[in-house]
């Protein structure tokens, strides 16, 4: 029996090395063990969890709208986030320009079920308009974004499901896939990369009602903020069937601010400037 | 001069000494230039009818590039009860509003039930479908939804019909380009699939189908359709002539082979150069096949004439002597003019190329190349391959007595009074031009027969205007689309387009600003107008962008930097002058009363094509006159004589003008097709002038004879290869027009007229004329040495 003992001993404290050596990491085994559905949701749902706990942020963003022809436009604003817990984010927009639109705020509440609350303050009107649109999934401004692309992906509005593994540029990448389960999206689904490492979305692929791919969305230049949350700087939305695009410049992140959700109310909104 | 000669008298010897060889040359050659067919595509888009540097194709392009392209797919739907707001309408029009978006390259889909329909309720502003699935089952839903869709001036009179009764979905597809072939008919096979679907889910429902995407792809089935159905035909009808004429079966085999070689050549060397097909030029086969077959009757039917000659003359030779003897002077007799009206038909079908169509100019080319492949042929393959048939020699030949030289006695006896009589008729029929008027309706390109053109009326009748002209009004600068003097300039260009009496509809951005500015004052009816000032009208838009679903966007209708908007007015179907009239009263309008609209531009399939039958009939003036003029130096040239080169031109022109005047006396309507038809005429017409002259002028000078006797001859020799080669075209002209397309069988049909004119003209007009200026020189060239 003892002669039996070592090699045993031996056989474990090998496979102890092997599993050490090619899984990076205990969490990083857990994460992609169990179903497609299982891994997809699980990388989603923490993909999610890592971007929590930023409290608020500010950030300039600006526009560049591109036809097929390269005849260009751009629009600029500027938003406000603020977390809250248990529910989706509340976010303002201000517009600066084009200068006709110049001052006009929105306001939206996110909700993790349900339909988003959205506000807009006209200041040609002086007046805050609640907008309750039944199918919110066109263009956002006249980009190439439509509006349901802008916000933080809720992880409960999809099915996920977990694809493959493959290099994507210089990092390695988690490919997911998430059906929306509104009827009223724009989409069939969306094929989405992570990186590995950090979980950071990017590149997605947006496929239309006919499962056609539609759009591709490639997100860019990340910076870590607070040592914890990335943040891009340029996120570019081509058109696959209209030829046209549209580049978002994100500048002046700022973290910690004081905000509370008194400055995202409807009555805020009159405030804004 | 003498070379010329030695190659007429020598050709047939080498011919023959080398038959062989020549005969394994041409299949080969023919082969190989046939594998040409390979590389053809058909060409589905209707944009290819317009050249590269149209200024129309340009306008239209520069209005894709600000907002897309405009190609659709347009369904009706029609209940049986003419109620589109009953439950059962409203339902099929939801789901088939859902299904659309699954038509390939779909990018936007609009009708009454995904209109986006903008209420107040109190300061929340609520931007919803129109029709809900509980409006079904609600009949004060569904009036209301009625109500509002009729008052609604974006819907009515466009996807709703104004009696209420049939209600229409608007598919806006974006093709690729790629592969237009397969898109245009990926999409046209998913919608036809959609529309069978929607008649079998909803009973009662009946679903029509127009738009552009059909309008090409109608344009290849029906072409499509002609080639399947013309080639056989032609053949089959040609053949027929062929055996009656010639009483020949091996003739006939060997002309039909020498045709059917050239047609293989001529679509083949299109291939090789890169020549696409479409509607026009797919006719090119079929004209090939008729314009080629006359240099071989005529050469056939002289080496008959001699055989016959020879054998009654040498009872005792050999088959294959006569058959050889014959050959070689059929090739001497037939060369010159076999050339020259080769030289001419190609001429005058390369003047197509003036054209300011591409697909009249590919017809122009294909019938060119074809043309050329039958001159080698018939000159090479064709007596090489006549001196190894078992050719017998015919039982009788037209002789004095035949019809045929009876007409020519017939002719010279009364040639004084033909003259004036026919030339009479000329001048009157002639006059009949000008009762032509130009008019194209391209809905009327197919006939009735065609389910496009049925479809396309019952929605003109029922629903809406097929005719979109579209415009582009620029403010001048970024963000100008909300100014509000360029939107009041806007809006009374939209309600003085709305008052002219061919407008439809008239779909406009401030139609929506003006329901925008009323929901944002709590629905008052008194708000709806526009909005006071350029923040509001911005502001507004923004806010109405945010809301909209997908593929409802205003890209359609704004371009990118907001400086520009899209209005589309529908007409009634108008012809081509109307069109264009219209088009320049409203820039005339503008130009007057809107100052802020800086550079309206005006666009779209249905003014590209109005402009397309005027442009053509000037390029293809152009084109006939310098082919007219090419045409005639050559005749003067080879014939040597300005008298006979300048008389010639009688009846070369006198068929096509008497075509036009007779068409302009019972059709009266000229489209662009029919201002190809003198030009391609032309070169045919040309060539039995040719023969004709060719044998007068051998006969007075090889002979001496007089000009009576001239005439007597040339109508006894190739006077029934005249009526063969002529009654051949006119039924392989005849089969074209059979064609459901409009611009084919209009072709089709005065082409044969004007072929026959010319025969006419050849028989009873040329000779007077000849008669009267050729008859006192004793032949137009000193005797040449033979």
């Amino acid at each position: 029996m003892i002669r039996f003992s070592i090699p045993r001993t031996m056989l474990a404290l090998l496979g102890s090395f092997l599993a050490i050596c090619f899984w990076p990491t205990e969490s990083y085994s857990d994460l992609l063990s169990g179903t497609a559905e299982e891994v997809g949701l699980k990388v989603a749902t923490e993909s999610r969890e890592n971007q929590k706990g930023f409290g608020n942020f500010t950030a300039s963003l600006t526009m560049t709208l591109r036809n097929k022809q390269g005849k260009e436009t751009q629009r600029s604003l500027r938003l406000k986030v603020i977390e809250i817990p248990e529910d989706g984010d509340r976010t303002l927009f201000v517009f600066d320009h084009p200068k006709d639109v110049k001052g006009t705020a929105f306001l939206v509440h996110a909700h993790k079920e349900g339909p988003d609350q959205q506000w807009l303050y006209l200041p040609a009107l002086k007046r805050v308009k609640g907008i309750s649109a039944s199918k919110q999934s066109g263009s956002f401004m006249g980009s190439e974004f439509s509006y349901e692309d802008m916000g933080a992906v809720e992880v409960g509005k999809f099915t996920h499901r977990f694809l493959r593994e493959e290099p994507c540029g210089d990092l390695k990448c988690l490919v997911l896939e998430r059906i929306p389960k509104s009827q009223d999206s724009g989409y069939s689904r969306q094929v989405v990369w992570l990186d590995r490492e950090e979980l950071r979305t990017i590149q997605v692929h947006y496929f239309d009602r006919r499962n056609e791919h539609l759009k591709t969305m490639v997100v860019e230049g990340y910076a870590k903020y607070l040592d914890r949350f990335w943040r891009s700087s340029t996120i570019t939305m081509t058109n696959l069937l209209t030829g046209k695009s549209t580049v978002l410049l994100w500048s002046d992140y700022k973290f910690g601010i004081d905000l509370d959700t008194k400055d995202f109310t409807r009555t805020a909104l009159k405030r804004v400037r | 001069m003498k070379l010329l000669r030695d190659i007429e008298s020598r050709l047939g010897s080498w011919v023959i000494m080398l038959r062989w060889p020549i005969i394994v040359a041409a299949i080969v050659l023919t082969g190989i230039a046939a594998s040409g067919t390979l590389l053809l595509e058909f060409s589905t888009d209707h944009r290819v009818y317009f050249s590269k540097n149209n200024p129309q194709l340009l306008a239209y392009h520069e209005m894709e590039d600000m907002y897309g392209k405009s190609d659709n797919v347009f369904f009706a739907i029609a209940p049986e009860n003419r109620d589109a707001t009953s439950a059962l309408a409203l339902e099929a029009t939801a789901w088939l509003t859902e299904q659309a978006w699954q038509i390939p390259f779909t990018s936007r889909v609009d009708s009454i039930t995904n209109f986006q329909h903008t209420t107040a309720d109190g300061d929340e502003i609520l931007v919803r479908e129109l029709v809900d699935e509980s409006a079904y089952s609600d009949a004060e839903e569904r009036s209301r939804i009625r109500e509002i869709a009729l008052a609604e001036p974006v819907l009515a009179g466009r996807l709703l019909a104004r009696d209420g009764g049939v209600s229409g979905i608007n598919v806006r597809v974006q093709l690729p380009g790629e592969d237009k072939l397969r898109e245009g008919a990926g999409v046209a096979e998913y919608t036809r699939k959609l529309a069978d679907e929607v008649q079998e889910r909803f009973p009662g429902i009946d679903v029509r189908l127009a738009g552009m995407v059909f309008f090409n792809q109608t344009l290849m089935e029906v072409s499509l359709k002609d080639l399947r159905t013309f080639i056989p035909a032609s053949f089959a009808a040609m053949m027929l002539m062929l055996l009656l004429l010639t009483r020949g079966f091996f003739g006939t085999f060997a002309i039909i082979l020498v045709v059917t070689m050239s047609v293989m050549a001529a679509v083949g060397i299109g291939g090789w150069v890169g020549l696409p097909l479409t509607s026009p030029s797919a006719v090119a086969p079929v004209v090939v096949l008729t314009v080629a077959i006359a240099s071989c009757v005529h050469i056939y039917s002289t080496f008959i004439s001699y055989m016959y000659d020879a054998a009654s003359r040498r009872p005792g030779d050999r088959g294959s002597r006569i058959r050889q003897d014959a050959i070689v002077e059929s090739i001497r007799v037939n060369l010159q003019p076999v050339f020259l009206s080769s030289l001419t038909t190609t001429l005058g079908f390369l003047a197509l190329n003036f054209s300011d169509s591409p697909p009249f100019r590919h017809l122009g080319s294909f019938v060119a190349f074809g043309v050329g492949a039958a001159f080698v042929l018939s000159i090479t393959f064709l007596p090489a391959l006549l001196s190894l048939l078992p050719v017998r020699v015919p039982a009788s030949l037209p002789r004095e007595n035949s019809a045929i030289a009876m007409l020519g006695k017939f002719v010279v006896r009364r040639s004084r009074k033909l003259l004036w009589g026919s030339g009479l008729i000329v001048i009157v029929l002639v006059a009949g031009i000008f009762q032509n008027q130009l008019n194209d309706v391209f809905l009327r390109y197919f006939d009735e027969s065609v389910e496009f053109r049925r479809d396309s009326e019952f929605i003109v009748d029922n629903l809406t205007g097929l005719y979109a002209i579209e415009y582009s009004l620029p403010s001048g600068f970024p963000g100008g689309v909300s100014d509000p003097a360029y939107l009041s300039d806007v809006e009374a260009f939209v309600e003085w387009y709305r008052e002219q009496p061919e407008t439809i509809h008239v779909n406009a951005i401030t139609d929506t600003f003006r329901r925008l500015n009323k929901s944002m004052n709590g629905d008052d009816p008194a708000y709806y107008r526009l909005p006071a000032n350029r923040e509001l009208a911005a502001q507004y838009l923004l806010l109405y962008e945010l809301s909209l679903p997908y593929g409802l966007d205003l890209d359609n209708q704004i371009d990118v930097d907001r400086s520009a908007t899209r209005m589309v007015a529908l007409t009634q179907t108008l012809s081509s002058k109307e069109v264009i009239a219209l088009d320049e009263r409203v820039l005339r309008w503008l130009a007057h009363h809107a100052p802020n609209i800086a550079g309206p531009v005006s666009s779209g399939t249905t003014l590209m094509f109005a402009h397309l039958g005027q442009r053509n009939i000037i390029s293809m003036l152009v084109g006939t006159t310098l082919a007219l003029v090419g045409i005639s130096f050559i005749l003067i040239f080879a014939l040597r004589s300005w008298r006979l080169g300048i008389t010639s031109m009688v009846p070369n022109l006198v068929p096509g003008a008497l075509g036009f005047g007779i068409w302009g006396l019972t059709v009266g309507e000229v489209g662009v097709s029919l201002s190809m038809v003198t030009a391609m005429t032309l070169g045919i017409v040309v060539d039995d002038t040719v023969h004709f002259l060719s044998r007068y002028q051998r006969t007075r000078r090889e002979l001496g004879a007089t000009s009576a006797d001239a005439v007597l001859v040339a109508f006894r020799t190739v006077g029934k290869a005249l009526l063969t080669t002529s009654l051949v075209l006119v039924a392989g002209f005849v089969v074209v027009s059979f064609s459901n397309f409009e611009l084919n069988s209009a072709m089709g049909k005065l082409t044969a007229l004007v072929i026959t004119l010319a025969l006419m003209a050849d028989f009873l007009l040329l000779p007077p004329l000849l008669m009267k200026f050729d008859a006192n020189s004793d032949g137009s060239l000193p005797p040449v040495n033979s």
